[in-house]
């Protein structure tokens, strides 16, 4: 079938679960010589949810859906009958040859320092990273493509993206690829709409059915992602299938959904209780993470659940209480499965890098960028790979770029800068930096403010204009041996990222955005001096050509009624007038 | 009526007892002479203070939604974001009452232009057609000559012309001429403008195309005036007369029999303080035999047959042969090979030297030229 760009809305939803189910379970025979057999599923589908008591008695919830399907988008007959991947997504791979891409929308900045680390980072605004198939030839024009299309899917405004705000990171992303980070966008039901209708159960079963949007933008923390990439298939990785994982964090606040008491319930977060799990999921499941809590004393669970499992997540071996969803005997004799969740959760591990950025300077015409990064660890220390991507219309000054950690200079080991072109594309600055154990280190840059030209501001120019997140990837020592052995059967949020060796782990964090005031014209001025030049030439120089030009003539005055007929008669006659 | 697989929601109930009872019912049916129902809903105001503008929007979305035509037919429009406003309240929500009780955002909506795309450009390129080929199709108008289009504005005007987003306006001249431009490619059958904005009237006095009716929530001179306030909230949740209008539509169900005469004498002046007014002098049916839901429902011709089709199996993917190399994740930061990375050079710069010997060339041929003599006045 030929494939249309971009589907018919914002949306996509053709497979559903007895369309699929009828499918693959009963196969006609058919007619030709090859023997009638049940062909094996090659998608799978799975369902997680993680929550985790935060110290400061917020909650922190996660949800992640992985399909993982066995099949080649790069073939030449195009793949024409999906069951549990979307449609949409799936001609968007094959027909942009994408090898990977991760797309995210954020409401709100993780607080590290308060929360600890997220398992999967995200920055505010959106975010959309794609690595094409060496196959490719026109990059810039397949971005354009990509990005107009993905916006139509997601109901978001990513055709803003273009080359001045998009980077290639010579290092900071592995496989290399173009992205671009962070747009600033808000993010709103109309986003998670097609979000879920990508979901094979869509809202109407499983986890999905506890995503109602009045509650989870109701939030401190909002973030919903789609990741597509190939994985190994199994430990000798010869083959790989694709994986869509789509995840939803989202961190409810104490005080404002929580009405200030420290019991949290699927009821009080999501107004939804689970009644059932996916029916095509093979497997469906809760985790509550339980870890400070093992003889009960700092928090109570209810329903208690025999299942506990362990896992190495974030450098650290974490204890959960699992709640299965494809047992029935879950969901009790009411059916329905109410989480409880009483009392507080104890201190938590500092988190060993965390970061913040902010402008300093005064007036509208200079300023600078400080970019501070915190080791936490007390005797490692861990290299850090920075990525800076500034719009062109702040214009950096690289010969005052300071690095200085413990107030000694810090001189980086790596650093790759792409300067800017006016209105083509922005500065990207990268740098791999060693951070001492137990230190602050303090990345400093000047930069000017330019004057844009009156048709390039927006509708707000006076808000300010947004400069994207800086991203600092990292790895960090972890406690606890890591898990090298990347497909053995693990919980889905603990498997993101792959580890390589066991003593370190990977970590990505991203700073607050900044907002910048550029010097902005006062826009009702055309007006004024339309209004102002125009009196001047009219009153001044018609004035004076007047003046210079007129010419005075004598006139008499008109005569009576009855000399005029005088005069009318001896016209006719020929005789001069009175 | 029974077996028939349907993607989109509507109601078949009115479509099925015409089809199977042909009578005079079936000469109203076939009269209205469209097959297919769009909609462009359009906020044009910005600012937490215009929340007004999109309140209306999305309820004239909400009727249109519930009377049945689907998302891929409407291109809805908003030029600032309420539900999800830091100021608001009640995040994704959006009320039109200050009884709190109608959600007009509702849990499944899709905004196809939202924040810096609603400019007066993308608005006239979306009513003729002309967009970059990349356009996806959820943010175009993709409707025929046998299209019955609705469109709404909402926003702030003035005599003549409707303010977007503060910075930019459309006048009257160029709406008529928009519409003129989609009768000669026939991208209408016959459509319904309905505008609420201050003197809205002058915003339809240019048009000269046929199949147009046009109605406004005030004359010219005259103010719309927004409904009521609420504390809570701190702003205005709704215009007048688009709330009377949702009030009015509230009651229309896809079988209803109401026409649009009933639609004219929506928010007299003793609701609205504005008089509203319409305009069907280019119409070319009476406005007494036009439906509501011509406009704002959504029909759908089904044809039922009774043969039977026989579906082939899906094709099942062979293996063959496939590459048997192994695959590695790669690593997310390796330390040395970045160290050891060598920088990319894009742009070739010629080397420093070059342009210092360019100019001893330049001026070691003038002098030669010239005559040597001149060398001595200069060293």
């Amino acid at each position: 079938p030929n494939i249309q760009q971009g589907r018919q809305r914002c949306i996509y939803g053709e497979v559903s679960p007895t369309e699929a189910g009828g499918g693959s379970d009963s196969p006609a025979p058919k007619p030709a010589a090859s023997p009638p057999s049940v062909p094996r599923p090659k998608d799978d589908f799975q369902e997680e949810l993680v929550i985790r008591p935060l110290h400061s008695g917020d909650i922190y919830t996660s949800f992640q859906f992985r399909t993982l399907w066995e099949t080649d988008f790069t073939r030449e007959n195009k793949v024409s009958h999906y069951r549990l991947f979307p449609k949409s997504l799936g001609q968007v791979i094959s027909k942009f040859s994408v090898r990977e891409l991760h797309i995210s929308f954020t409401q709100g900045y993780w607080r590290t320092m308060q929360w600890g680390q997220p398992y999967l980072p995200s920055p505010p605004g959106a975010e959309l990273w794609v690595w094409f198939q060496d196959s490719l030839t026109d990059v810039d024009g397949t971005w354009k493509e990509l990005t107009n299309v993905l916006s139509g899917i997601f109901c978001a405004s990513l055709n803003f993206i273009d080359s001045t705000n998009t980077v290639q990171p010579s290092a900071s992303f592995k496989p290399l690829g173009i992205g671009n980070v962070t747009d600033h966008q808000i993010v709103c039901t109309e986003n998670l709409t097609p979000w879920k209708k990508l979901l094979p159960c869509g809202s109407k079963a499983g986890l999905a059915v506890l995503l109602k949007s009045e509650k989870l933008f109701h939030s401190s923390f909002h973030s919903q992602a789609v990741h597509i990439r190939p994985v190994c298939k199994d430990d000798q990785c010869k083959t790989t299938s694709w994986e869509l994982r789509q995840t939803l964090n989202v961190v409810f606040d104490l005080h404002n959904s929580g009405q200030g008491k420290n019991e949290w319930s699927l009821f009080k977060m999501f107004s939804r209780t689970l009644t059932e799990a996916c029916p095509v999921a093979s497997s469906s499941k809760i985790y509550i993470d339980i870890t400070d809590n093992s003889q009960g004393e700092q928090f109570e669970l209810s329903p208690a659940t025999p299942l506990l499992s362990q896992a190495v997540v974030l450098g650290d071996r974490r204890t959960f209480s699992v709640y299965d969803l494809t047992q029935q005997i879950t969901f009790g004799t009411m059916r329905s499965l109410n989480l409880l969740i009483r009392g507080k959760s104890s201190d938590m591990l500092r988190p060993l890098l965390h970061a913040e950025r902010y402008v300093a300077g005064y007036g509208l015409q200079t300023g600078e960028i400080h970019t501070l990064m915190y080791n936490n660890h007390p005797y490692r220390s861990f290299p850090v790979l920075l990525l800076d991507s500034v719009p062109w219309y702040l214009r950096l000054y690289i010969h005052t770029l300071t690095v200085t950690s413990k107030g000694k200079d810090n001189k980086p080991s790596y650093i790759h800068y792409q300067p800017s072109k006016d209105r083509v594309r922005p500065h990207l600055l990268e740098m791999l930096v060693q951070l001492p154990p137990n230190s602050v280190t303090e990345v400093t840059l000047q930069f000017e403010r330019a004057l844009l030209k009156w048709t390039e501001y927006t509708p707000d120019p006076n808000h300010g204009f947004y400069v994207g997140s800086s991203v600092i990837s990292s790895l960090v020592p972890s406690i606890v041996a890591m898990d090298t052995n990347n497909s053995r059967e693990r919980p889905l949020f603990s498997s993101f990222f792959p580890s390589k060796e066991e003593s370190s782990y990977f970590v990505r964090v991203y700073t607050e955005p900044l907002l910048v005031n550029l010097p902005t014209p006062d826009f009702s001025m055309p007006y004024n001096v339309i209004c102002l030049t125009c009196t001047v030439v009219a009153v001044g120089y018609g004035s004076l050509y007047n003046l210079l030009t007129r010419s005075f003539q004598i006139e008499e005055p008109s005569p009576g009624l009855a000399k005029r007929i005088a005069n009318i008669i001896r016209k006719m006659r020929g005789v001069p007038p009175l | 009526c029974v077996g028939i697989n349907l993607r989109y929601r509507f109601h078949v109930s009115l479509l099925c007892k015409l089809v199977s009872c042909f009578g005079d019912r079936a000469g109203q049916f076939f009269s209205s002479g469209h097959t297919n129902n769009w909609a462009v809903l359009v906020c044009t105001s910005r600012f937490w203070f215009n929340y007004r503008h999109v309140a209306n929007t999305l309820s004239v979305y909400r009727s249109v939604k519930r009377l049945g035509i689907p998302d891929s037919h409407i291109v809805l429009m908003l030029a600032d974001d309420m539900a999800c406003n830091h100021r608001n309240p009640k995040p994704a929500t959006v009320f039109s009452h200050k009884n709190m009780e109608l959600n007009v955002y509702g849990d499944d909506v899709e905004v196809d232009y939202r924040g810096y795309e609603v400019t007066v450009e993308n608005f006239l390129r979306i009513l003729t057609g002309r967009l970059p080929p990349s356009t996806p199709r959820s943010k175009r108008l993709l409707s025929d000559d046998r299209s019955n289009i609705l469109i709404y504005l909402t926003g702030h005007g003035g005599n003549g012309f409707l303010k977007f987003q503060d910075s930019e306006e459309i006048s009257n001249v160029e709406l008529a001429d928009a519409f003129e431009q989609m009768w000669q490619k026939r991208r209408y059958n016959e459509l319904l403008f309905i505008i609420d904005t201050c003197q809205g009237a002058s915003m339809y006095e240019r048009f000269y195309s046929p199949n147009l009716m046009a109605l406004a929530s005030s004359q010219v001179g005259e103010d719309s005036l927004s409904h009521q306030p609420d504390l809570a909230i701190g702003v205005h949740l709704m215009d007048r007369y688009t709330f009377y209008l949702l009030e009015f539509l509230e009651d229309i169900h896809p079988a209803s029999k109401t026409n649009m005469n009933d639609l004219f004498k929506v928010c007299p002046k003793s609701q609205c303080v504005s008089t509203p007014g319409h305009r069907t002098d280019l119409f070319l049916r009476d406005p007494g035999s036009v439906l509501i839901t011509d406009f704002f429902g959504s029909v759908r011709k089904v044809e039922l047959t009774m043969e039977t089709i026989n579906l082939t199996d899906p094709i099942d993917a062979e293996s063959g042969e496939l590459q048997k190399e192994m695959h590695t994740y790669a690593d997310q930061l390796p330390v040395s090979e970045i160290i050891h990375q060598k920088p990319k050079q894009k742009d070739w710069h010629p080397p420093d030297g070059f342009i210092l010997g360019l100019w001893t060339l330049i001026l070691l041929v003038f002098f030669q030229t010239y005559g040597v003599k001149h060398l001595k006045h200069i060293f």
